[in-house]
């Protein structure tokens, strides 16, 4: 490494590497120099002139996002004269913005807003008419209002360099300057509304969330998206109590940054569907029936007690959106009390065959930071973009950033082929035969990650593991899974014990008592064989399952409860609850009461979220995981070592939903915002 | 779909440059001489030949004064609006050009001979007032000079 570059900011000396900006030198000694356009991580653009500031013994002020620091620096961010600059920048900007922050949805959260109260712009010396034209809604989700806009590019730049999608552009010149999609009038991409987050201003409004709050009105909840694998931080914001009314990540907190997709971004909507369940229900008379909560919660705790006592079959079957919590108390109760080793949950991607395969390697399991800092990235049988958002984010940054090499093996053509050095077309199950024309160029790499999907399961899975240790240089993998807890599923133990049944064989099996459904939808395309097997469910709407259902036990969503998850790149992160809906209740607490109602409480131990966890730090390998940076909103990454548990498929097949951004399997279904946008229909797998 | 003849022009004019984008302006001017104006459907074809975004390349379109996103007439005339002209009286040009063709700025002639545009400085100061028909410049006009120009446009 090159030496360290000695600069003083405002009297603080200090050293960074060299090329660092001396906006971000300012930053790591606490001085936060204001910018428009800047943005960590994407290309500069030196346009909005607010981040200038004095540099001895030069003759005039420099933009502090675009100056390299120097050896000998002295550089000073507020003084009179910077001051006076950016204030006159400030008058400038708002030539022709409109001073409508009582109604604009940014005001409070505006920077020009603060940059403006900071410097004291308060009187302009313009007094031409404002050059105005009208605002116009880009898709639903998208409203674009060019008088606010200041012209920084952030938004251009994010949807370009960030998400790779390309929608914006810049037409016209000068006061006249706008900011336009590919198809003048609408917006035809990914709806993530990443633009509408990285706008300083009120220019670029989500249609979801406009005019329905001021900022402070709300309180914050930070939660972990419910939908795919990859574990983004949203945080929501609500209303009493009761209402959320938006989702975001404008903090850059979490292992996402400022990345979201539609899912996270808009896709809570589901809580407050009107189909949403809020009270049980027995079957009575062939129907489902309204019940209290004692009568259903005895009738579930009879019959397991009963079934149990006459040594009757037991199938449990859970979920891949339930917490870390509320799986170890399951799968704890279903070997402990039921006495069954039948518990298994719809597998994604064959985590339990890469585990095995890794026997004897641990640390060979890449990280979503693994994925920004290596130097070669191989992508195996999945569309990253669409299936596996934040991971093709981290990839195109890796890219962007570091020149990572990207090399690609797919079926058809991917997003991630732009930044591919090489991609390989491959039939379904012949992308291993297709690897082998890629041994040459990969064997020079210093390093790789190996991304793969479903289509390597089973065998293939050892086969890979054999490929990669072939190419003599350190592989790392991640085995690519669909929803928010799919791994921690995996981990928590929700898979079958020694002689226990799979999925597959739980439904075809004739001779079942009980099924125990927890948050999963395992019937949807029809009924178990064993037809006269009581049938518990615990889901928060009315899917195919709860239908066949004998009782069923209205759950508390994601964004109602508190736990933690594990994303696929195994970063275990936690969430309190953002809302309350009636008539629900979280997973864990019915789980404990079914303990409660049965007598077998005490040998199950407490089932609070917290008590729960200590007890998964002390006996679920790689998960001795400090509570409090967990607590304080931080990511602890679980170490999967060698001996965790297993769960080796040995029948059937994993099978991956391959859900698009605008699907999210069972659950998207139920958001209206998901198939509000006109890429939902253009895609064809939502 | 762009012509063989215009996707010949471009394809020479890319020869000159190490990437597709850099040749944006010269495929705009080469399609515009070909179709007389640049349409939102021409704009998508020539942004898919060239690998850039529509959007991208409206930035392009929409910057340059001389490239044009609506119909024009055979001829285009340009007025200098910039400060030089004012001062050398620029305000009867303009009224004179515009009661002469009875059009005013953007819009073009019934019989589509003419579009009237205003333009930024030509850099022909010395020579204020000035305009420009097609690729021709004429300086130190007169309202009564300007007949003598207009005529040699069909």
């Amino acid at each position: 490494m090159a030496d360290l570059v000695k600069l003083t900011i405002d009297g603080k000396a200090l050293e960074v590497e060299p090329g660092t900006l001396v906006i971000d030198a300012a930053k790591r000694v606490g001085i936060e120099v204001p910018a428009f356009c800047y943005w960590e991580g994407l290309s500069l653009q030196a346009a909005c002139r607010m981040c200038l500031v004095e540099v001895e013994k030069a003759p005039k002020l420099m933009t502090a996002c675009t100056l390299p620091a120097a050896e000998g620096m002295v550089v000073r961010t507020e003084t009179p004269q910077v001051a006076q600059a950016r204030k006159s920048t400030l008058e400038f900007l708002l030539t022709n913005h409109p001073l409508d922050c009582p109604v604009c949805d940014a005001g409070g959260e505006c920077e020009l807003q603060d940059m403006v109260f900071r410097y004291g712009a308060g009187e302009s010396r313009f007094q031409e008419t404002k050059y105005h034209v009208e605002e116009k809604q880009w898709s639903p989700v998208v409203f674009f209002d060019r008088p606010r806009c200041i012209l920084c590019f952030r938004c251009v730049r994010i949807c370009d360099e960030g998400l790779g999608v390309r929608a914006l552009g810049i037409v016209n010149r000068g006061v006249t300057s706008e900011i336009a999609p590919n198809r003048g009038d609408h917006l035809e991409c990914d709806e993530c509304g990443a633009c509408i987050d990285i706008c300083p201003v009120g220019a670029l409004n989500s249609g979801i969330y406009r005019y329905r709050t001021r900022p402070w009105e709300m309180d914050h909840a930070g939660t972990i998206c419910t939908h795919c694998s990859n574990g983004c931080k949203t945080t929501l914001g609500v209303r009493g109590g009761t209402r959320i009314i938006r989702g975001n990540n404008r903090d850059r907190s979490g292992i996402n940054g400022e990345f979201l997709c539609i899912k996270g971004r808009y896709a809570y909507d589901f809580y407050n569907h009107p189909e949403r369940l809020q009270s049980p229900l027995m079957r009575r008379n062939g129907k489902l029936e309204p019940v209290s909560w004692a009568d259903a919660l005895s009738a579930v705790a009879r019959r397991f007690s009963e079934t149990k006592e006459r040594g009757g079959k037991f199938a449990v079957i859970g979920s891949n959106h339930t917490t870390n919590e509320e799986n170890y108390y399951l799968q704890k109760f279903a070997r402990q009390v039921l006495g069954t080793g039948n518990i298994d949950h719809h597998r994604t991607g064959d985590a339990a065959a890469l585990r095995e395969a890794l026997q004897g390697a641990p640390g060979s399991l890449a990280t979503v930071s693994d994925l920004y800092g290596r130097k070669a990235v191989l992508v195996i049988g999945a569309h990253l973009a669409l299936e596996q958002p934040l991971l093709a984010f981290t990839l195109r940054a890796n890219y962007r950033h570091h020149q990572a090499r990207v090399y690609v093996v797919t079926e058809g053509p991917v997003r991630e082929d732009k930044i591919a050095a090489v991609s390989v077309r491959a039939e379904r199950g012949r992308e291993l035969e297709a690897l082998e024309s890629l041994r040459e160029p990969l064997r020079g790499e210093p390093e790789l990650v190996i991304l793969f999907s479903d289509a390597i399961q089973g065998e293939a899975v050892g086969k890979l593991v054999s490929f990669g240790r072939s190419l003599g240089i350190p592989v790392q993998y991640v085995c690519l899974l669909d929803y928010s807890n799919s791994r921690g599923a995996v981990d928590m133990g929700l898979v079958p014990g020694a002689g226990g049944l799979e999925l597959d064989e739980m439904k075809a099996a004739q001779d079942i008592d009980v099924f125990w459904v927890v948050g999963a939808n395992p019937f949807e395309s029809g009924r178990p064989a064993a037809k006269d097997a009581f049938l518990v469910v615990q889901d928060l709407l009315p899917t195919e399952t709860v239908q066949l259902a004998d009782v069923v036990l209205p759950a508390a969503s994601r964004y109602e409860k508190a736990g933690t998850v594990t994303s696929v790149t195994g970063e275990v992160q936690g969430f309190r609850a953002a809302v309350q809906v009636m008539g629900a209740k979280p997973d864990l607490e019915i789980i404990g009461l079914i303990g409660k109602q049965m007598g077998v409480a005490a040998g199950m131990g407490p089932w609070s979220p917290e008590a729960v966890f200590e007890e998964i730090r002390k006996t679920v390998p790689g998960y001795d995981l400090p509570p409090a940076v967990i607590a304080a909103g931080g990511a602890a990454q679980a170490v999967w070592s060698d001996g965790a548990a297993g769960g080796r498929r040995r029948t059937g097949t994993v099978r991956s939903d391959r859900n698009g951004l605008f699907a999210s399997g069972t659950l998207g279904r139920y958001s209206k915002i998901l198939h509000s946008v006109l890429e939902s229909r253009l895609d064809g797998r939502s | 779909m762009l012509s063989a003849a215009e996707r010949e022009e471009i394809e020479q004019v890319l020869k000159h440059y190490p990437v597709r984008d850099s040749v944006a302006i010269d495929a705009l001017k080469i399609v515009q001489r070909h179709r007389g104006w640049i349409s939102d459907e021409t704009l998508k074809e020539v942004a898919d030949f060239i690998g850039m975004t529509p959007a991208d390349l409206d930035g392009v379109a929409t910057f340059y004064n001389l490239l044009f996103r609506k119909p024009v007439g055979r001829h285009v005339i340009a007025l200098c609006d910039s400060v030089s002209c004012w001062i050398m009286g620029y305000e009867g040009i303009r009224e004179y050009l515009s009661s002469k063709l009875g059009v005013g700025y953007g819009q073009t002639t019934a019989d589509g001979r003419f579009t009237l545009l205003p333009i930024v400085c030509l850099g022909a100061c010395d020579r204020a007032p000035v305009l420009m028909v097609d690729g021709d410049t004429y300086g130190g006009l007169t309202p009564a000079g300007l007949d003598g120009i207009l005529e040699r446009y069909r």
